[in-house]
Formats: C-alpha cells, structure tokens, sequence
C-alpha cells in the first residue's frame, strides 16, 4: 500500500441538465451527463500513468475530480491511503501542497499580467509557507533551471507574451514542479504546441518527475506520444474505463476492440505503411444517455450478441495485471 | 501539363512596423489527380501559399512576386471579378481549418452549399442545386434528408465532410485542405482521411493538404513539400524524402515524430522556435537553430537544387 500515491475507487462524476419547471415537476427521470461513470485505479509513486480516449470520454473530468477541483458525485479518492473525498477546504490545503495541475493551452493558462517570477512564485507564495521571502527568488531561478529557461534572471522580469508557446508550457511545468509536488495532472500539456517541440516538453517532464519522484497523471489523446511518455495506460470510453495495462502491452497486445480501433487509426509517418481498411463507423454518443450494457456495442466491430447489449462488462484482469471490460473475455458468455 | 504551376510566389503582408515576409520564392507543381502535402511549423507561410492560390488573402496582404499558372492562365493579375468567375470554387476550392466554425451557424447546411453553388454557376435553379446538395452530402456518408439541418446539429466529424461536400459543389479539379484532421478526435479523422482518399481516386482530384502533421500527410499524399519560414526547403516524392531526408530541418520533422508501429526511439526535438518573419535571419532562414551551420549559410541563399527526377532541396550542406 506503501507506495501507492493515488487510488481512486469507483469514481463517479454526474453533471446535472437544467430542465424547465414543467418536466422537473411531471417527469421522475433526472438528466445528467455521466462524464466518469464508476472509474477506479491507482497510481504508484513515481509513475507516469496516462488515461486517454476520444474527447468527451472524461479523462479530464477525471484528472479535475482527483485534485478535488470538481467534488465527484460518488466514489472515493485516497491520497497516500488517506481519503480524500469529503475533507473540508482547509484539511485539503495541507494535501493541495503536494498536487498540481499542468493545463492544456499555455496561452490562456498564465495570467497576462504578471511577470514570469510572480507566476511561478505564486504557489510557493500560497502553499510553502514554510519557504521564507527571501527564500523564494532563490526556488524560482531553481526550477526555471529545471525547465532549462536559462539563464533565469532573462525571463523573470518578463511577461507571458513575449514568449513563444513552448516557452509557454515550460513555464507552466516550472510552476507545477515548484512546490516539489507529489503528485500532478497533466491535461494534455502539449496538444497545442507544435509537433517539433512536443518532444523537448516531454522529456523535461519526464526527467523532472525522476529528480522529483512525483506521480504523475498525463491525461492525452494521442496515442502515439503516451507511448513514449507513460508506464502504464488506461483507455477511456464515454466515462469507463476500457482497458488498463503497461503501455507496451496496450499498444501491442491490446485486447478491448475500442482500444485496437483507436490504435488502427492512429496515422503513421510512413508513406510506405499498410493502410487499414476499416475504420469503424460513428462517433462517441452522447454521455447524457449513454447506450446501455457494453456502452461500446453501438460502434464495436466484435458485437457478439445480445449481452453486449443488456449487460455492463465488468472491468477484469486477464492476467498479469491485463484489465479489460469486454464480454469477448469474461468466463460468462 | 501541371494543372497548377507556381513559379517563384511570394507573399508579404504589411503590418505598421513593415512587410512580414510570410512566403518567398516558393515554385511547385501540381497535376490532375495527385495530392501534394504542404508541411512546416506553424507560421511558416503554408497557409499563406493557399491563401495566394485562390486570391483571398487578408486586405494588408499582397503577392509581391512569382506567378500562378492555373491551367497556363496566370491568375495573379485577374480581376476580382474573373476570379469569381473563372477560378474559386470551380478550379480551386479550398476546405477551410477549423470545422466547427467554418459555416454559418444562422444557415441550413444545404442551404449553404446551395449559395456556393449558386454563386458560381448562376442559371442553376435553387432546386436543381438543393438536388445536388443532397447527393454532394450522401456523396460523403451524410444522409441527404440532413440537408435542412442546421450545423449545430451536426457533430464534428460530420462538419468536416459537410464542408469536404461543399468544396467539391462545382466540380472542381483541386481541392486545398487546410489542416483538416486537427481538432477531430483519432477516429473519426481516420474516417475524414480515408473519405479523401476515396474521393481522391473516384473524382481524380488534385488535393494540396496543408498540415503541420506529416503522419496525416503520408496517409494520403504523393508528394510533400516542407517550408520553412516562408522558404521552400525541400520536395518531391514523398517515399524518397521519408526515406532519405536532406535538408537538416526535414530529418528533424520526421524525427520528432513518434510513430505508435515502429520500434521505440529517442524523440528527436529540434531546438528553438521559428522566426520572426518580419525580421528574419539572413540568407538560409534556419541557420540559427541548424546543427550543421556553416559560414555560408549566414551569407548565401541556398538554391534550391534538383537531387534526382522528383527531389529538390535547398541546403547548402547538399552539393550537386
């Protein structure tokens, strides 16, 4: 249990759809979107787990819940074996010490008007009282090292905008990793910046999170740089978790029939490449009313029959730590 | 004949503190039935290049240079008015970046493709060309009875083919596709993909795809050009640059980016960012972030030089 950093057990998070005064008062039924539906994993120390899937399949709601930035509709989340879930604001300010959140577009994550040393101060300010004043300048050239905006005393005094993007996102992994946190959700940190530099970003995360034995949550749509980036990896469809396993064995050896179709349409730099043929067909349905049993079987290529239909797969370990929820491999067909 | 033969564009645009020198001295060609990639990081003049194509850059824009040959009519002197009439839309259509807010959310889908229609070929009746909307959408895996349906009621994925219906309205002999998976989840741009490629051989379309994801442009294209700050570095047969770059800045492209089949590498990164091009290094425009730079790539504008039938590139590093 030791090592452990996060657990999150059957997470859920229901937003609820504002209806008129007439259908709340006849109609029994309640709308919600279900955007995570009974999700649970863990996250070790000083592992980078990835969670990816198509938008809308609550990777990010499911990075939000575990910092207790949203409070999840039901579920528990425990923080180094210590639950998390219904603490009040100033019990989680001691934890909130330990998390951070990277965010996905670095032109609207740092606030304009403030200079590069007051932003990547501000969660020493808030959080490390500890850190004397005079202390903080001396942390800030630190992690501005850390993410090799060298020499630092060039971009203390500047401001966000007279900085490229991927400057940008370094900036904002300087503010993450200064307060030397445990734990951190990464929300597609790279997705807006370009292909060139994705790379550069990545592997400073990836180097930091060693010097500073966090766990990392890399949240990410493309399949392609999770794997170069995450230890392990969970496929999310429509709030569920599909598939759970070590990267290399989700890419290679996948299992769930979402999981090989989302591989199968990953674009490969290669003219010479086999094309594939099928691609399977529609679009993720809408998380207010999410098909019922397999919430897959309206789009899988491996429909088996009716129990896709009416029964919900549980999710499985089909040996070695090989979590699927997928009918084709659960002993009750 | 090359049905699009650009010689030597270049673009400017003027902004208060000078000219932003977005394309320079680009020349490629392009003939019936072939899809050719147009690739580079952001800022680096590939829009600006489809932009000059049809005509329709910003009011501060200006091509300074070159010629567009379109069927051998030089376009860049035609009026605005000929252009309508002769070229947009009916030679050249172009699928515009960003699906979601490229139609008029006020306006009926079909009733849309009927304007453009219409607009184009104007002795069309408004049924006849509500007729072709409906097979234009079931052309690209809509149903037509979507065709008086508004674009909100539309999902992404069908967005984009709605628009990839209304490019193809007059017939045209080349469609340019400006990023036109991004901001599509993997699958449904697998989907957006594949309907191009099989558009593509049916209709023996000529596709200019203009991406920064040279993944998307190898699933479909022949040939690729890379730019690099307004310059052309490097192009030709697309399975002859993968396999054998040239060009520093075209082996680091291709090395950052990671493939999900191929063995597991260290990804490659190429440091720096792009230029400002209002003021942009001399000469060789990527000296400052090369490994290789040399005395001469700070003096001399490398020439872009013919390797073999179907392979140019534009780098001092490369003799003849």
């Amino acid at each position: 249990m030791e090592d452990l950093i996060i657990k999150a057990e059957n997470l859920k998070k229901w937003f609820p759809i504002k209806v008129g005064l007439f259908r709340s008062v006849f109609s029994k039924e309640e709308l919600a979107v279900h955007a995570v539906d009974d999700v649970s994993f863990y996250i070790r120390k000083s592992e980078i787990f990835g969670l990816a899937g198509e938008s809308g399949s609550g990777k990010t709601t499911t990075g939000r819940l575990l910092l207790r930035l949203i409070e999840p509709t039901g579920g528990k989340i425990y923080f180094k074996g210590k639950d998390i879930t219904s603490i009040s604001e100033s019990e989680m300010k001691s934890f909130r010490r330990k998390m951070q959140i990277i965010f996905q577009d670095p032109y609207e994550s740092l606030n304009p008007r403030m200079t590069i040393r007051d932003i990547v101060a501000e969660p020493l300010r808030l959080l490390q009282e500890t850190i004397p004043p005079d202390q903080v300048d001396r942390r800030v050239n630190e992690v501005l090292e850390d993410v090799e905006l060298t020499p630092p005393k060039k971009f203390v005094q500047r401001f966000p905008h007279e900085l490229s993007g991927g400057q940008r996102q370094r900036v904002a992994v300087a503010r993450a990793f200064g307060i030397t946190p445990e734990f951190i959700v990464a929300d597609e940190p790279v997705s807006m910046l370009d292909v060139s530099i994705r790379a550069e970003i990545l592997r400073l995360m990836i180097s930091l999170v060693e010097k500073y034995a966090s766990s990392f949550l890399y949240i990410t749509h493309d399949l392609a740089l999770s794997r170069h980036m995450c230890d392990r990896l969970g496929i999310m469809y429509l709030g569920k978790i599909m598939e759970m396993s070590e990267t290399e064995k989700i890419i290679f050896e996948p299992l769930h029939p979402y999981t090989k179709a989302l591989i199968e349409a990953v674009p490969v730099p290669d003219p010479t490449a086999k094309r594939v043929e099928t691609v399977i067909k529609g679009e993720i349905p809408s998380p207010i009313n999410p098909p019922s049993g397999c919430r897959f079987h309206t789009r899988c290529p491996a429909y088996i029959g009716d129990i896709c239909r009416t029964k919900e797969p549980q999710l499985i370990d089909v040996g070695k730590n090989h979590l699927v929820a997928c009918h084709l491999y659960s002993s009750e067909k | 004949m090359a049905i699009l033969d650009v010689q030597n564009l270049s673009t400017y645009y003027l902004i208060g503190e000078g000219y932003v020198k977005a394309v320079e001295g680009v020349s490629f060609q392009l003939e019936k039935g072939e899809a050719m990639g147009l690739a580079g990081e952001s800022g680096c003049g590939k829009t600006t290049v489809a932009l000059s194509l049809l005509k329709i850059l910003p009011s501060n824009g200006r091509i300074i240079n070159g010629k567009i040959l379109v069927r051998n009519t030089d376009v860049v002197n035609l009026s605005e008015v000929e252009m309508r009439k002769r070229i947009r839309w009916k030679v050249i259509s172009m699928i515009f970046q960003g699906a979601m807010n490229a139609m008029n959310p006020l306006y009926k889908v079909g009733d849309q493709i009927v304007e453009a229609i219409r607009l184009h070929e104007p002795d069309v009746f408004r049924k006849e060309a509500k007729e072709r909307a409906a097979k234009l959408l079931e052309m690209v895996g809509i149903d037509a009875s979507r065709v008086d349906n508004f674009p909100h009621e539309f999902s992404g994925g069908m967005k984009q083919r709605a628009l990839i219906a209304m490019s193809l309205c007059n017939n045209p002999d080349v469609v340019i596709a400006d990023e036109p998976g991004t901001a599509l989840d993997v699958i449904v741009q697998a989907q957006v993909l594949r309907l191009m490629r099989e558009l593509k051989d049916r209709l023996n379309l000529s596709i200019i795809m203009i991406s920064h994801d040279l993944s998307m442009i190898a699933e479909i294209c022949q040939k690729i050009c890379i730019m690099y700050a307004g310059y052309l570095v490097e192009h030709g047969d697309i399975v002859k640059i993968f396999k054998k770059p040239l060009h520093p800045y075209t082996v680091d492209l291709i090395g950052s980016f990671p493939s999900i089949q191929a063995e597991k590498q260290e990804m490659i990164s190429i440091p720096g960012s792009p230029p400002d091009l209002l003021d942009p290094p001399p000469a060789c425009r990527f000296h400052p972030r090369c490994k290789y730079a040399m005395d001469i790539c700070k003096k001399e504008v490398p020439k872009l030089l013919k390797i073999s039938k179907d392979h140019f590139v534009a780098c001092h590093l490369v003799k003849d």
